[in-house]
């Protein structure tokens, strides 16, 4: 009675193989530093100010890039109970369990990928920001206590509609008063014009992640969202550096190509969806696979937006850095990141919304005041909401989720 | 030459169930086995039990289409559509207008919206827990040792209220051992047990306009139906054969996509 299905293909984007040759090169280049001190390392939380950082000649890990790696390798089901047990509850942040976990068990999922690499480079500070989330820097703690490391940082402002002069200045001035202190510890002083060509950088290559990610504004989209989280390692671990911007340059031209040409991501796409929240590391390959055989395109997210930081400004380094970090999504009212979800949906052209209920990420689980039930109303276009998490696939349903995503698209298919 | 048949089968995570309709979307036959470990042999045979009763042949089946958590285990099954799809088919069928359908399953429930013409227009699914299923009533029945086909006729003895306050089915079968321990009767903690799967439905979404639930709990146990009325304050109807709903709806599927 049943007939063979077709099996759906992935179309690889070229650009891929040189985001793996940048990624090897930057945990290479912390590896060589950490064994032989020839630089000092300063880890920061992803949105901590890595341009300072750079510009005082630290080299920088990031370590929720860490998390991210240990998610999509699952081998974070191994080290969030180990963090568990020592204290750290199921219920926060699962990068920082999964993370602790994984040092406290001795493993890294880089010495699998790269040939030589047993452990994570050892840091010379530890530099956070809360904008994301006071996890941050209970983790960030967590890692001084244990490798009596300096934790330094900045304590931002949560939940504001519009960053207002204010706010500006009380993180400007956190940020010039950080400098004293890495100055001690890198041994060498700020250079001012440095910290203005770094700034420059990051912001030349804010513009050119955000170039991408708009390509997928076009009709049928040239990447997915699944696309963007590879994509987007260089914009994470290298923001600031030439290497960051000059695979944007290369990657750009390949996706402008797919648009130019028609050429679709996804097969036959017939659907558009908006993903809001984290993504679900350890289901990336599975969940675009779903979505592929659905031609279904998620063609924008708040996710791989956050790396877009505008407002850098090499002129104003220190002002322009506060304010990036503060108008981040993550740390915004939910009236802002409603205004900000929907300004998305029309440029992208969305014709539903899922969001991503991450357990162990309340900041950027938006979904909890209603706003999927306002967005689908504003748009007149369905919502889906599953519940899953980050790293942590013990809270992840996979059959009940399937079976919303599809029960969704068939939905819009009904239209 | 026989006339061509078409075939629901909804693998639920207790029970699978098979529909059998005519090209009309005439309901011919059913059938129901426990779908135990193997889908695959579930399936099987509730789709020959159904087709036997029909008085046809498996050779007579055009389409098949499958739907429930097992639906991709049907490897006979021509195509597949979600049990939220089917559900929202099979309860359209019986009530041609706007509603709300509750399907309260084994392990999940499902709020579908429908419009009057039948499409869809919004769904919500309970979180991954148990909570206000068929599995966490089942628990409860254990727990105080009483069959669940009793479960219903004990609640309608129940003359005290008792509430079970936990999410969680576990934490509610301690919550029970406690209620036992303070002298509470079976009769009212089973009562307490069917407004608990009500409260955890109503909390999904709001339940306005016209209400059918559906669903195995609902067929088993009709005092849910009651509860629900009361706790909403207007009128939750059902279909014939409530738990074969999701089936019905495959099967009507089976028809369109034969069509096509």
């Amino acid at each position: 009675m049943a007939d063979e299905k077709k099996k759906p293909t992935f179309r690889k984007i070229a650009a891929t193989g040189p985001c793996k040759k940048l990624m090897a090169d930057h945990f290479y280049e912390l590896d060589e530093a950490a064994k032989s001190g020839s630089r000092k390392i300063a880890w920061c939380t992803s949105v901590g100010p890595a341009e300072l950082l750079r510009a005082m000649g630290f080299l920088v890990y990031f370590p929720e890039n860490h998390g991210a790696i240990l998610g999509a390798t699952r081998v974070a089901l191994d080290t969030i109970p180990i963090a568990n047990a020592a204290g750290y509850s199921p219920e926060i942040c699962s990068y920082l369990t999964s993370d602790v976990g994984a040092y406290m068990k001795g493993e890294t999922p880089l010495s699998m990928a790269y040939e030589g690499i047993t452990e994570v480079p050892k840091p010379d500070v530890l530099v956070y920001n809360t904008n994301q989330c006071r996890d941050v820097k209970d983790w960030f703690m967590w890692y001084s206590r244990e490798l009596d490391v300096p934790c330094i940082g900045i304590e931002s402002f949560c939940n504001i509609d519009v960053s207002r002069e204010p706010h500006i200045a009380a993180v400007s001035r956190q940020l010039q008063d950080l400098v004293p202190a890495l100055e001690k510890i890198s041994g060498q002083k700020l250079d001012l014009d440095r910290l203005k060509e770094v700034v420059g950088l990051s912001r030349k290559c804010s513009d050119l992640w955000e170039e991408t990610l708009q390509m997928g504004a076009a009709v049928p989209s040239p990447l997915t969202f699944f696309d963007s989280t590879i994509l987007m390692g260089p914009a994470v671990v290298a923001r600031g550096t030439q290497e960051a911007n000059d695979f944007y340059e290369l990657l750009i031209p390949e996706l402008k190509q797919r648009v130019k040409d028609g050429v679709a991501a996804v097969d036959g796409e017939k659907h558009r969806i908006y993903w809001d929240g984290m993504p679900i590391w350890g289901k990336l390959r599975d969940l675009s696979t779903t979505f592929l055989s659905l031609q279904t395109c998620v063609v924008a997210s708040t996710y791989c937006n956050s790396w877009v930081f505008s407002d850098l400004d090499s002129a104003n380094p220190f002002d322009s850095m506060a304010k990036a970090y503060t108008d981040l999504f993550i740390v915004r009212s939910d009236s802002a990141k409603e205004d900000y979800i929907s300004k998305m949906a029309r440029d992208f052209k969305v014709d539903g919304f899922l969001f991503h209920d991450a357990k162990t990420c309340p900041s950027n689980s938006n979904n909890r005041y209603g706003m999927p039930e306002r967005l689908a109303a504003q748009f007149k276009v369905p919502s889906v909401t599953i519940a899953g998490d980050l790293n942590d696939l013990r809270l992840y349903s996979e059959e009940q989720s399937i079976t919303q995503i599809e029960a969704f698209i068939e939905q819009l298919g009904e239209k | 030459m026989a006339p061509k048949l078409y075939a629901g089968v909804d693998v639920g995570s207790s029970a699978t169930k098979v529909v059998i309709v005519d090209g009309n979307g005439a309901a011919l036959a059913r059938a129901l086995e426990p779908s135990g470990m193997d889908f695959v042999a579930a399936s099987k045979t509730a789709l020959e039990r159904a087709v036997n009763d029909a008085g046809a042949s498996i050779d007579d089946i055009a389409h098949v289409t499958s739907s429930g958590y097992g639906r991709k285990n049907v490897e006979f099954a021509n195509d597949t559509k979600t049990e939220i799809a089917c559900h929202a088919r099979g309860a359209y069928q019986h009530f041609r207008e706007a509603m709300t359908i509750v399907d309260i399953g084994g392990q999940d429930n499902k709020i579908i919206k429908i419009g009057a013409d039948g499409t869809r227009l919004d769904f919500k699914m309970n979180r991954k827990c148990a909570a206000g299923t068929g599995a966490f009533l089942e628990e409860i029945a254990r727990r105080m040792n009483v069959d669940m086909s009793d479960m219903d006729a004990l609640a309608r003895k129940s003359e005290e209220i008792v509430t079970i306050s936990s999410f969680c089915t576990v934490f509610a079968a301690t919550e029970i051992l406690s209620l036992i321990r303070q002298g509470a009767q079976t009769r009212d903690i089973a009562r307490g047990a069917f407004r608990s799967v009500v409260k955890r439905v109503i909390e999904m979404d709001s339940l306005a306009g016209r209400v059918v639930a559906t669903g195995g709990v609902v067929s088993h146990n009709p005092i849910v139906l009651e509860l629900m009325a009361e706790s909403i304050g207007h009128e939750v109807l059902t279909p014939p054969e409530p738990q074969f709903s999701g089936a019905l709806g495959a099967a009507l599927y089976a028809v369109d996509e034969a069509r096509q």
